[in-house]
């Protein structure tokens, strides 16, 4: 919450500083002074976390980029070498593999957590709109970063998500071909789209670095929304957020990476493919290609449509779709909490994602067997995917006119003292 | 993600090999315990240098292993592998790898022959055929896989080089037809496998006098090449307990921080 800083500078050189470059001014009132409502819970520490994944991406990015060659012919080897020939080099690529999906494993449980407590709302539609270009950017990053080891999921996933774009044909004859033969850099998936994807996959965690600086911006001018989503009446419900939540930021940051560590060192290849350590071969095609756990919704929802450009619209669609959460949702209550419609279809809208994760995870001619009935899995993702949208397009903007939430509680204060719900 | 996918499999095949007669779909892989398996596991170094002779006598004959260099055999003191440094060394002046050129510049001989020198520590395993086309000619077609990483590029991991390598040449049942040229394999996708039953009683003779069943050669080379697959396992296992304590104990002083911190919170 922007409000009169008082910070004052201690030492000569800090006075001077602070009336040429007042940096120390900036970081105390970010991150010392910075008023934070009292009652933020565990689902709120997903913030600091996520800023500390990005940093350990960084971090084991950079070192792996020193001993990485991003050459279709060497690129196997040099991670193989990584792995055997560099010192502690199997730690940091364990680190930066597992990074990744921890990275969207708390992203995940950030975006879930900002739709139940209705935290797009206004003042902060913006940083809600920063957030999914944040996720976006990452969607981007983890990809590029997959094809790089150049194994058999790295070259086919490059394939058939670069393929998407051919789609175009059906709108304009040779639109889409010729994009992709631009993206590749040739007329396959080759040793220049390995370079180029390399080049992307450095430079995109900088942008990441770079928008999380302005969605932090925005959080700290109209301040944090709160569990209770009630505005903050004054100093009475707020905490500085050093040490208050930095000492809390720091315990759940620990727990989340003893998790995520305990991952690199027991099930290192937990979240990864097998087939991901044979090398890139362009004329034997894996029986199932399937994307990284964090895409398979969208995975699901692709092939869940039979024609190929409406599957790819529909794809881009359900991203597409977060950008206008803010101004779908017509409830004048922020939480969930005081929603008791809009609490189950918000916990089915978790299911649902679950459900689809888990048909895309499956190959396309899949069923389900049900006692004598053989129910397709491709069924089960056009339902859902039904359900994805109708959850934004139909269920946010019909709740807030027909449900009646509950009282909401006068101050941030009362129910602090109360226990929980 | 595996695991819940193995159950997943796990729990389709057996209501599969309830049905009987639906060959479409490999058997799941055997219940194999390993001595690495855990958070404490190791390999066995018994295991590893019998896997290795396996290897060595009977897999290589088809098989490459490029990634793994003989240094690499060499364990104690700052090494993860299992024989002593002479040991490796005789091991690798075992087998032969082109020569650099000779004064003249030439790397054949006079009847158009590679050079060959005794290969050293820094030396990979050479392959056994000097390219793909050659090992597919003398394999019926099929190309024998590198074996470097053979354990972490298969779903099922040991369990299913396991399988596969016992269960290759098993019984073929009643309804089942097997292709020309290939062997029944119920572990293997569509169960018609191009490599020939690898290992039979006594195909090797263990120095340390274990009976060579089919059995305990199938264990031992597996435990072997699941070594050459992660030689990192035993560092990362013994790394990790330390970093495991580290963080119980930074997690356990945060806690208690955060409640010092925040008791006159309210």
């Amino acid at each position: 919450m922007s409000g009169p800083s008082t910070y004052v500078p201690k030492s000569g050189f800090g006075r001077w500083m602070d009336s040429r470059l007042p940096l120390m001014r900036f970081a105390h009132d970010t991150i010392i002074t910075y008023p934070t409502p009292k009652n933020l819970n565990f689902w709120y520490a997903f913030g600091a976390i996520l800023t500390f994944m990005l940093g350990i991406q960084i971090l084991t990015g950079i070192v792996l980029a020193m001993h990485y060659v991003a050459n279709a012919g060497l690129a196997f080897d040099s991670v193989e070498g990584i792995m055997r020939n560099i010192n502690y080099g199997w730690l940091i690529r364990y680190m930066h593999a597992n990074g990744a999906s921890f990275f969207f494993i708390a992203v995940y449980i950030h975006m879930f957590r900002g739709l139940y407590y209705g935290s797009y709302k206004s003042p902060r539609e913006v940083i809600w709109i920063l957030g999914v270009i944040l996720y976006l950017l990452m969607v981007a990053t983890a990809f590029f970063g997959y094809v790089l080891p150049w194994g058999q999921m790295s070259f086919w996933g490059a394939t058939v998500i670069t393929n998407f774009f051919s789609a175009l044909d059906q709108i304009v004859p040779h639109l889409g071909s010729a994009i992709a033969t631009w993206l590749w850099g040739g007329f396959a998936v080759g040793d220049a789209t390995l370079n180029r994807f390399f080049s992307l996959h450095f430079l995109l965690p900088f942008v990441i670095a770079g928008v999380v600086a302005l969605h932090i911006w925005a959080l700290h001018v109209p301040g944090n929304n709160n569990p209770l989503g009630i505005d903050t009446k004054g100093p009475q419900d707020m905490l500085p957020f050093h040490p208050y939540y930095t000492v809390k930021d720091s315990f759940y940051v620990a727990l989340f990476a003893l998790v995520y560590l305990a991952f690199v060192f027991y099930a290192p290849n937990f979240f990864g493919n097998p087939d991901n350590y044979t090398p890139a071969n362009p004329v034997v095609t894996p029986p199932d290609i399937v994307p990284e756990w964090y895409l398979l919704p969208y995975y699901a929802m692709l092939r869940s449509v039979p024609q190929k450009l409406i599957g790819v619209l529909v794809m881009a669609g359900s991203l597409l779709t977060l950008v206008f959460i803010p101004w779908l949702d017509t409830s004048k209550v922020r939480s969930t909490r005081f929603r008791p419609m809009m609490k189950q279809f918000f916990w089915l809208f978790v299911i649902d994602c679950a459900i689809l994760g888990y048909c895309g995870s499956q190959s396309a001619d899949a069923t389900l067997n049900l006692g004598s009935f053989e129910l397709p899995l491709v069924w089960v993702a056009r339902i859902c995917t039904l359900y994805y949208f109708g959850f934004f397009w139909v269920v946010m903007p019909l709740l807030g006119i027909i449900e009646k939430p509950k009282p909401l509680p006068a101050n941030i204060s009362q129910p602090v003292l109360s226990p929980a719900e | 993600m595996k695991a819940l996918t193995l159950a997943f499999a796990a729990l389709i095949a057996t209501s599969v090999a309830a049905s009987a007669e639906d060959f479409s779909q490999p058997l799941p892989p055997k219940d194999v315990h390993w001595s690495f398996e855990g958070p404490f596991g190791t390999y066995d170094r018994a295991a590893l240098q019998r896997g290795f002779q396996v290897y060595k006598e009977v897999c290589s004959a088809c098989h490459s292993l490029n990634r793994v260099a003989f240094h690499d055999l060499i364990g104690g003191e700052g090494g993860d592998g299992f024989f002593t440094e002479p040991q490796a060394k005789a091991i690798a002046a075992g087998y032969k790898v082109p020569a650099d050129p000779d004064e003249k510049g030439d790397t054949t001989d006079d009847k158009g022959q590679p050079l060959m020198r005794a290969a050293i520590l820094a030396d990979h395993f050479p392959a056994p055929f000097a390219n793909e086309n050659a090992a597919r000619a003398s394999n019926g077609g099929a190309l024998p896989p590198d074996l470097s990483l053979i354990v972490k590029a298969r779903e099922g991991g040991p369990q299913y080089v396991y399988s596969i390598v016992t269960g290759d040449g098993s019984p073929v049942p009643h309804g089942f037809k097997v292709i020309d040229g290939k062997y029944y394999d119920p572990y293997f996708a569509g169960r018609n496998i191009s490599m020939p039953p690898p290992l039979r009683k006594d195909s090797v003779t263990f120095s340390d006098g274990t009976p060579a069943t089919v059995d305990q050669e199938a264990h031992d080379v597996v435990t072997f090449l699941s070594w050459a697959s992660e030689p990192k396992l035993e560092e990362r296992h013994r790394l990790g307990f330390g970093v495991m304590l580290f963080m119980l104990l930074l997690s356990g002083l945060l806690f208690l921080s955060y409640r010092k911190v925040w008791s006159d919170a309210h």
